[in-house]
């Protein structure tokens, strides 16, 4: 495939609107176009990047030295990954926004805005986001002056003071829910504007699971910053420990035997069947039908039973590490994993053409929550939020790393863009996930399952880039000194799917957002660090 | 005096079996849905349980809030009285006809919706919201059931409707059948099953009648959800002993008493079972359909209307 074919003409583009590139190099983190770009130009290179119709796809800032930051955007275009990176002194944080052409920016902004202190000159919203009252306005915990332990506070003050948003007029109503819930999910704070049941605003208030990731992450070495990766978001465990040790192993420049590489993305596929199958239960749930709730956890329990004893963790925590994956499976086993694999094919062919005809569940999902494609493509959703709504993106078959790259990898899409259709994809990915483990079964590769580690050189950086289940997962890595980790980022699918929740359910009806929500499953922890 | 007596060990029956139809009907959907089901004597320890608890009351609790579950409770208890259990012709029957049993659940529901907005929290006024449109589609639907049937049996006491429908024999008529059809639909909406509502759910933005209790503990929750179990079986004794009223004890002998029990056990049982398959092979409705489905109910009932006038009269 021809990448990076579309650098020529975005290059011709920033000469005319005049945004001067220092440097290119497709050397300094591998797989991707690094360009350095002054802090000046910050906001018309987003211009830029928007005529050429790229996706944004991550933002992160780095502090190199007591005086300096540097702020790393990354777009996607045609499969192909591009980092810009500018300078920025830490005397003058100020940049300018890149919200007002990528809505998808706004929250990243205003996360770098609480953690760094990095002000965003026309940012539409610059109300705080991942800061609410556990360290005071005016401390930035990812700059290095701050401990990593934080400031000792007393008991955090209530947060009671966040401007939400109002809605006013005759009949409007304040439906405020959460962050405490009747059931067992994460915590996240819903405020609904309402007139009689018809939801006229939602907006999202998250941030209650702040964990700090990113400064624990600071002076790990590799295997215990995978670990963190791992607890990103333990629902995609495997997904981050992959993204985050991909971007070490590119930073350390080490090749992974195809035998780990075979094995992480069996590992990868059976998560994403174990949360798919979790995720179509609890949609029908969501809507009263209890039925397929405990048919689906029945079948994930199993599945995950399976884990266990094959690959010693139900979820499949820590079994990526640097360097390789810390289980082997054999013949013996393979044949376990493909008997299971057909007894959950047989299992779903009977349980999804019973949603599928059931008139009842049908009138409920069908035209819910209904996310057009242009509102998709504005706010650049990934994952199965993406190719129920149009958008045709899979990095495993759009930006094949390995072992993808020497598969046949199928990926679902539907147009409605509502709750039936991303129930669909779920149910699709799982067939076609069936079908990857059955190719990489068969033909595993023989080898070593990891080579020993590395410790790279002061500063080398890598980026991981992994589809995890809720689709593109990004990781970001730049080792200091001795091995250790200065700067780690993860960038959960959440980030952008979130959003979408609050524009989806516009028009619709107050009873139906749980099921809404429910068919986006955003990670509230992957998202607030 | 002995008629008292009886009536009196009938309501008893009446409150005490009312969790028992519950787990009954639970038993049935866990068992249509491969899980294990709770223990039969669930709901009761439940109750114990939420009897035996510290009552929480918000600081803008008004007396409305409180008063609320014994009203609740008092209205469904007198709807019981009301409702042939194990035989006819009993001296309760004759305080109230079946209109008045439509108003003991409109009294109980009123209060109810207050006691929802009456705390303030959003969750409350909009299950209070949801289910006043509800009951506005749904007690006219039933009270139109209940004219059909007061039509049919020329009275309005469901003791006498009951003892005529026996008389008259094994008759089909097709006023009696859309008064069934209708009465099952106003059932569903009014006890808060599937499609209409789940009371399983713990979605607080999906509840109706659940919503309205989201603040309610203790002794005060129990209540209230004894009174809901006692309004489904009330609902259910409806079903089977007017439209299947067959077995049914029209004396106070021991003999005729102990069939009748039996009778209407079995009835019960398998009228749990309907409930329970009807509410696996259905999803919860989208809100706004609730209105159609009560809609056709009142069609339903108001076809059993005309079809006794047209066909049966004369």
């Amino acid at each position: 495939m021809s990448r990076f074919d579309w650098l020529s003409e975005l290059l011709a583009r920033c000469e005319d609107e005049h945004v001067l590139v220092r440097h290119g190099s497709a050397t300094r983190l591998a797989l991707v176009h690094l360009l350095d770009i002054d802090h000046e130009d910050w906001g018309r290179f987003a211009e830029v990047a928007q005529q050429q119709g790229c996706r944004w796809v991550a933002l992160w800032a780095d502090q190199i030295d007591a005086d300096d930051f540097n702020i790393d955007v990354c777009f996607e275009y045609h499969g192909d990954y591009l980092v810009v990176r500018a300078p920025l002194a830490i005397r003058q944080p100020v940049l300018p926004s890149h919200t007002p052409w990528f809505p998808a920016a706004n929250r990243p902004e205003r996360h770098l805005q609480d953690m760094f202190g990095i002000a965003f000159s026309d940012h539409p919203d610059s109300r705080r986001w991942t800061r609410h009252q556990a360290w005071p306005e005016g401390q930035y915990p990812l700059r290095r002056d701050f401990p990593a332990g934080g400031e000792p506070t007393d008991d955090t003050p209530p947060d009671s003071a966040y401007p939400f948003f109002q809605a006013q007029g005759a009949g409007v109503y304040e439906i405020p829910v959460g962050p405490v819930h009747a059931g067992i999910i994460e915590p996240g704070h819903f405020r609904f504007q309402a007139v009689g049941e018809t939801v006229l605003n939602l907006e999202e208030r998250l941030g209650y699971v702040h964990k700090g990731i990113e400064k624990t992450a600071e002076g790990r070495d590799a295997a215990a910053a995978a670990r963190l990766a791992g607890r990103v978001s333990g629902d995609s465990t495997v997904a981050h420990s992959w993204a985050a040790c991909m971007a070490m192993e590119r930073a350390a420049r080490i090749g992974v035997p195809a035998r780990a590489l075979a094995l992480r993305a069996v590992l990868a596929e059976r998560e994403r069947v174990a949360n798919h199958l979790g995720d179509i239960g609890a949609i029908c749930n969501d809507v009263g039908f209890a039925f397929a709730l405990y048919q689906f956890s029945r079948l994930r329990e199993d599945w995950q039973r399976l884990n266990r004893t094959v690959f010693g963790h139900r979820l499949l925590m820590d079994r990526v590490i640097p360097g390789g994956v810390a289980a082997d499976i054999d013949a013996a086993q393979v044949d376990e994993l493909l008997r299971q694999h057909s007894t959950l094919q047989a299992e779903l062919d009977e349980l999804i053409p019973m949603l599928d005809d059931n008139p009842s569940l049908e009138d409920r999902l069908l035209g819910t929550g209904v996310l057009t494609t242009e509102t998709a493509a504005q706010l650049g959703v990934v994952g199965y939020v993406g190719k129920a709504s149009g958008i045709d993106y899979d990095l495993r078959r759009d930006h094949a790393y390995a072992p993808y790259h020497r598969l046949q990898v199928e990926s679902p899409l539907y147009h409605d863009g509502d709750v039936a259709s991303r129930l669909k994809v779920r149910a699709d990915e799982i067939g076609h996930a069936l079908n990857l483990m059955e190719q990489l079964l068969s033909g595993l590769p023989d080898g070593e399952t990891h080579i020993d580690w590395q410790a790279p050189a002061s500063n080398a950086e890598g980026l991981g880039l992994v589809e995890g289940w809720r689709g593109e997962i990004l990781c970001y890595v730049r080792f200091g000194e001795a091995g250790r980790v200065a700067r780690f980022f993860p960038r959960d699918p959440s980030w952008l799917n979130w959003p979408a929740l609050e524009q989806l359910i516009h028009g619709n009806i107050v009873p139906d957002f749980p099921v809404c929500n429910k068919s986006v499953n955003g990670s509230y922890s992957g998202h607030d660090l | 005096m002995n008629d008292w007596l009886l009536a009196l060990i009938e309501l008893i029956l009446f409150v005490a079996l009312a969790p028992l139809f519950s787990a009954w009907v639970k038993r049935v959907k866990c068992w249509l849905q491969n899980r294990r089901a709770p223990a039969l004597l669930q709901p009761y320890r439940d109750l114990r349980r939420l009897f035996a608890k510290q009552v929480l009351l918000s600081h803008n609790a008004s007396p409305v809030f409180r008063a609320t579950p014994y009203i609740i409770a008092g209205a469904t208890l007198l709807a019981a009285a009301v409702v042939p259990f194990i035989s006819v012709n009993l001296p309760t029957a004759a305080i109230a006809d079946v209109i008045v049993l439509a108003g003991f659940f409109a009294l109980a529901r009123f209060f109810l919706a207050l006691a929802g907005m009456d705390v303030g929290t959003a969750f409350g006024g909009m299950g209070s919201s949801r289910e006043m449109t509800i009951s506005a589609l749904a007690e006219p639907a039933m009270l139109m059931a209940v004219f059909t049937l007061a039509m049919v049996a020329h009275s309005t006491n469901l003791s006498t409707v009951i003892d005529q429908l026996l008389a008259q024999g094994l008759v089909l008529r097709p006023s009696l059948l859309f008064a069934l059809l209708s009465l099952v639909l106003v059932g569903i909406a009014e006890t808060g099953r599937i499609p209409i509502d789940n009371p399983a759910t713990h979605l607080e933005l999906t509840m109706i009648h659940e919503a309205m209790i989201l603040e309610y503990s203790g002794r005060h929750l129990a209540l209230i959800e004894w009174a809901a179990q006692l309004k489904l079986l009330i609902y259910g004794v409806l079903i089977v002993n007017i439209f299947f009223p067959w077995g049914i004890a029209t004396s106070g002998s021991p003999g005729a008493l102990a069939i009748a029990s039996g009778v209407v056990f079995v009835k019960l049982l398998v009228l749990g079972v309907l409930l329970a398959v009807g509410e696996t092979v259905l999803a919860k409705m989208r809100l706004f359909r609730v209105p159609a489905f009560l809609v056709l109910a009142l069609t339903l009932a108001l076809i059993g209307l005309l079809s006794h006038i047209i066909l049966e009269v004369g």
